[in-house]
């Protein structure tokens, strides 16, 4: 069964993926949260806010990009949802296919998905002024660890798609996700805030990402930020992996 | 296990790798299962011959779909034994996948997908060479054509069952579960249904029928069986089952047009009229 993994897998991948296509407004919903934020924080929140020689476009770019994918991980919650609901997940589940190929299926959609939201967004940002001097291996540090927090944040999804009763509660999960980056490094320097709340900001996993990100892109040294962003990245990802696990073996039993 | 040599899978007139041809198609011995305190399943045995439509009639909840899904390996049952096709549930789940398709109560088709494109999905799951080919030979086969490019959701609840049971002939499994696939249609939807069933039973497929309609088991099946309070009470073919009244009277009455008579009169006979 298990030579049979990988074609299972890019056939069912094939199939979510026409869920995507066929409803581009999933896309675009996606999307625009982030770009209406970026115009808010560009043109009106913007200008109070000091960050030094860097453009604030620039400067809050990182945390639009972690909001693209926090939203964006709703629509594969909910994708999966809906396909434990019908009775097509039990026509795959009693054929002579690899079980994890389904899961797999949902979770490259999801990455797939998240990737033309971030194009756009970036996209959007450059038309708003967003410049980078990045050279190619800081590019492909952004993409590998975007990837990595997709992949993270994704498997979360997962774990809320094969356990939530309702739509709302399929997708609820990810308000607080969306909203992690505004208590962060994301939108302003984490100096300004007060003691506690700072404490909160420096030390949750957005902070880290965020930081590198910006780093990279304006050509500045990591540092040692790096690896405790990847750490983060890594830890959720296994943690939720583990959890999702442990949820589709409960579902499909 | 050779099962996937790939002459095999030439095409779907081919007989399956996996057709053991000993034994009963599906047997069942002392099957238990509970839900909690809820012991829907008290010790159910029963035999299914190749190629014969059996019928599994029972009231709602009288655990027809828990029999089902244990043979379709999607859930165990605390006791007993069942095989399909000669494999084991249990241990030989993989051979029984091999041998059968599902079609549960709600109609397992994608309604993003157009038909063909559902037919097609499933034929590569099943690693068949001609997924096009064989797509476009079931939408002939359940009058489907016309509406093949269409997305499903578009499709009436006629024709969603009918390509539902189309997709569970994808492969030519030689066991094939018909989870009460009338429920919820009208009647001219439910005919078409039937039509797609007899064609089933003529190319020797073996068919597991759940129903609550009486009249559907007694159109088509070759042994019925009755599901009551966890148990097989009645099993035989439709004439020992007849036996089992007292002898007919024989009474005179002027023989009044069924509801169902008007209505297939007025309307058209159902399910052929959207064949050629």
């Amino acid at each position: 069964m298990a030579t049979h993994f990988l074609g299972d897998t890019v056939v069912l991948t094939g199939r979510t993926m026409r869920h995507v296509t066929r409803s581009l407004d999933t896309i675009i919903t996606t999307a625009i949260t982030p770009i209406v934020m970026m115009l808010l924080f560009a043109y009106v929140f913007g200008g109070a806010i000091d960050t030094g020689p860097v453009s604030y476009v620039t400067y809050m770019l990182p945390g639009i990009l972690l909001i693209t994918i926090a939203s964006g991980i709703a629509y594969t919650a909910l994708r999966l949802m809906m396909d434990m609901q019908g009775g097509l997940f039990e026509r795959f589940q009693s054929m002579p296919i690899a079980r994890s190929s389904v899961l797999w299926a949902h979770v490259l959609t999801s990455l797939a998905a998240n990737v033309i939201s971030l194009v756009v967004v970036v996209g959007v940002a450059l038309l708003m002024g967003f410049r980078s001097g990045a050279g190619l291996p800081a590019w492909l540090g952004v993409a590998g660890i975007l990837v990595l927090f997709t992949l993270a944040l994704t498997w979360l999804a997962v774990i809320a798609g094969l356990t939530a009763k309702s739509v709302d509660g399929g997708s609820a999960f990810s308000y607080p996700l969306v909203f992690l980056p505004f208590i962060s490094s994301a939108f302003v320097p984490t100096d300004t805030m007060p003691g506690p709340v700072r404490a909160f900001a420096e030390h949750q996993p957005v902070t880290s990402i965020v930081n590198t990100i910006r780093d990279l892109l304006t050509r500045q040294p990591v540092g040692t930020e790096i690896w405790t962003a990847l750490a983060w990245c890594a830890g959720i990802l296994v943690v939720a992996y583990i959890f999702a696990g442990i949820a589709y073996r409960r579902r499909i039993s | 296990m050779t099962l996937r040599q790939p002459f095999m899978l030439a095409g779907m007139s081919i007989p399956p790798a996996t057709d053991q041809a000993q034994g009963p198609a599906i047997h069942v011995q002392g099957l238990e299962k509970a839900y909690k305190e809820l012991r829907v399943l008290r010790g159910v045995d029963f035999e299914v011959a190749r190629g014969s439509i059996f019928a599994l009639l029972g009231s709602n909840g009288a655990g027809k779909t828990t029999v089902v899904k244990i043979l379709s390996t999607l859930l165990k049952a605390d006791a007993g034994a069942a095989r399909v096709n000669g494999f084991d549930v249990v241990t030989e789940a993989a051979g029984v996948r091999e041998s059968i398709s599902l079609t549960g109560q709600f109609a397992a088709v994608d309604g993003i997908l157009s038909g063909r494109e559902n037919l097609v999905l499933i034929a590569r799951l099943w690693h068949l060479k001609d997924p096009g080919g064989i797509a476009d030979e079931l939408l002939r086969r359940f009058a489907l054509t016309e509406a093949g490019n269409r997305k499903v959701a578009t499709y009436s609840g006629g024709m969603r069952r009918r390509l539902d049971i189309a997709m569970s002939l994808v492969g030519n499994p030689p066991v094939i579960f018909l989870d009460e696939p009338t429920a919820g249609l009208d009647p001219q939807a439910r005919a078409e249904v039937w039509q797609a069933v007899k064609e089933l039973a003529q190319g020797g497929t073996t068919v597991l029928l759940t129903t609550q309609y009486l009249d559907e088991a007694e159109q088509f099946a070759d042994r019925i069986a009755i599901l009551h309070e966890g148990r097989i009470i009645v099993n035989g073919t439709l004439a020992e089952l007849k036996q089992l009244l007292p002898p007919a009277k024989v009474e005179y009455v002027e023989k009044q047009p069924s509801l169902e008579d008007v209505f297939f009169a007025v309307v058209g006979h159902a399910g052929e009229d959207d064949k050629e």
